[in-house]
């Protein structure tokens, strides 16, 4: 098993990727992103506010040799999500996508339809697509046959918190796609979480408010990036199988007589 | 329409255009820093290399995006 998670051009020595939105101040998402040890953070693309100088602020308070994935977050269309990548290739001089297509505002659920249209389109233009989709293996499937990089499940809704809701879902896409990448993107609340989905089988996992709106941004970062290391180890040493009785784990000889 | 009215539209906005203006030209004149923003033409992607090569004309849907914090 390789120590490192490859996305692109990319090499990545944590398997931790964080997102930059939600922090209460610049300061406190570069210190999180700082403490989590990720290499990789996801960004936005947005329309730049005219008349208000330092546009680069943002950009500025990551820290520095940090990779970025630019998102089509917000997109609804195929077409928009297309525009947008282009976009943020213009803007960041890297191929690297995180395609999402979202079909629902309230459960934010993606448009597989439009996904696997937008995945195509920017395969054959030479993107590194990451499409962030639901836990479906035949739309898993499909996006891989457009030339995905990776799947990219969620753990359950964006933002819930809700950790990993249907974890035969993860085990499945990981025994159907062996040597596919499979990042878990949303969903992840707290370290258990993490940890939980990568001894599933994860290769990464991608989260934002998880660590952006915990009570302190600062130390859940550090918990996350420690819990991902920690399942990664985990699911690569291999568990013991569950056993209905119990068995010691002190010898049974040489005890003092009674 | 006068040039003295001509506009293009900026990120949903009307902006006024002088006639002949060329692209970077107009994203100084925004106060936007080239090296940190994409710029989108009438839905095509202008690359940074040609913003001295395009010439604005009246009616001309720009949008002009940066990176913001994001999931």
């Amino acid at each position: 098993m390789s120590t490192t998670l490859r996305l692109g051009d990319h090499e990545l020595s944590s398997r931790l990727i964080l997102g930059t939105g939600k922090y209460a101040s610049l300061e406190l998402m570069k210190e999180a992103l700082t403490v989590s040890g990720t290499e990789m953070v996801t960004v936005a693309v947005r329309r730049v506010e005219l008349g208000e100088r330092g546009t680069g602020a943002f950009i500025d308070y990551l820290p520095e040799g940090m990779a970025l994935l630019p998102n089509t977050a917000g997109c609804y269309t195929a077409d928009d999500a297309v525009r947008t990548a282009r976009l943020a290739r213009e803007a960041g001089y890297s191929s690297l996508v995180k395609l999402e297509v979202i079909g629902d505002e309230r459960t934010l659920y993606p448009d597989v339809v439009g996904l696997l249209e937008a995945t195509e389109t920017l395969v054959k233009e030479g993107f590194t697509v990451l499409p962030y989709t639901n836990t479906d293996p035949v739309v898993e499937r499909e996006l891989l046959e457009r030339g995905a990089a990776a799947i990219m499940p969620l753990a359950s809704p964006i933002g819930s918190g809700q950790g990993v809701s249907d974890a035969n879902a993860l085990r499945i896409l990981r025994e159907l796609f062996p040597d596919t990448t499979l990042i878990v993107d949303a969903g992840v609340g707290t370290a258990s979480d993490a940890a939980l989905a990568m001894e599933l089988g994860a290769d990464g996992i991608l989260m934002n408010t998880g660590v952006a709106s915990a009570a302190d941004p600062v130390a859940m970062a550090r918990a996350m990036g420690l819990a991902v290391e920690a399942g990664w180890l985990a699911a690569s040493a291999g568990r013991i199988p569950r056993k209905l009785h119990a068995s010691a784990s002190s010898p049974n000889e040489g005890m003092i007589s009674s | 329409m006068s040039d003295a009215a001509a506009t293009v539209r900026v990120n949903g906005r009307d902006e006024p255009l002088e006639p002949g203006t060329r692209l970077d030209v107009f994203l100084s004149q925004l106060g936007l820093d080239a090296q940190r923003v994409a710029v989108e033409r009438n839905r095509e992607v202008v690359p940074r290399s040609q913003h001295g090569e395009v010439t604005l004309e009246p009616g001309d849907v720009l949008e002009i995006v940066a990176f913001v914090g994001g999931g």
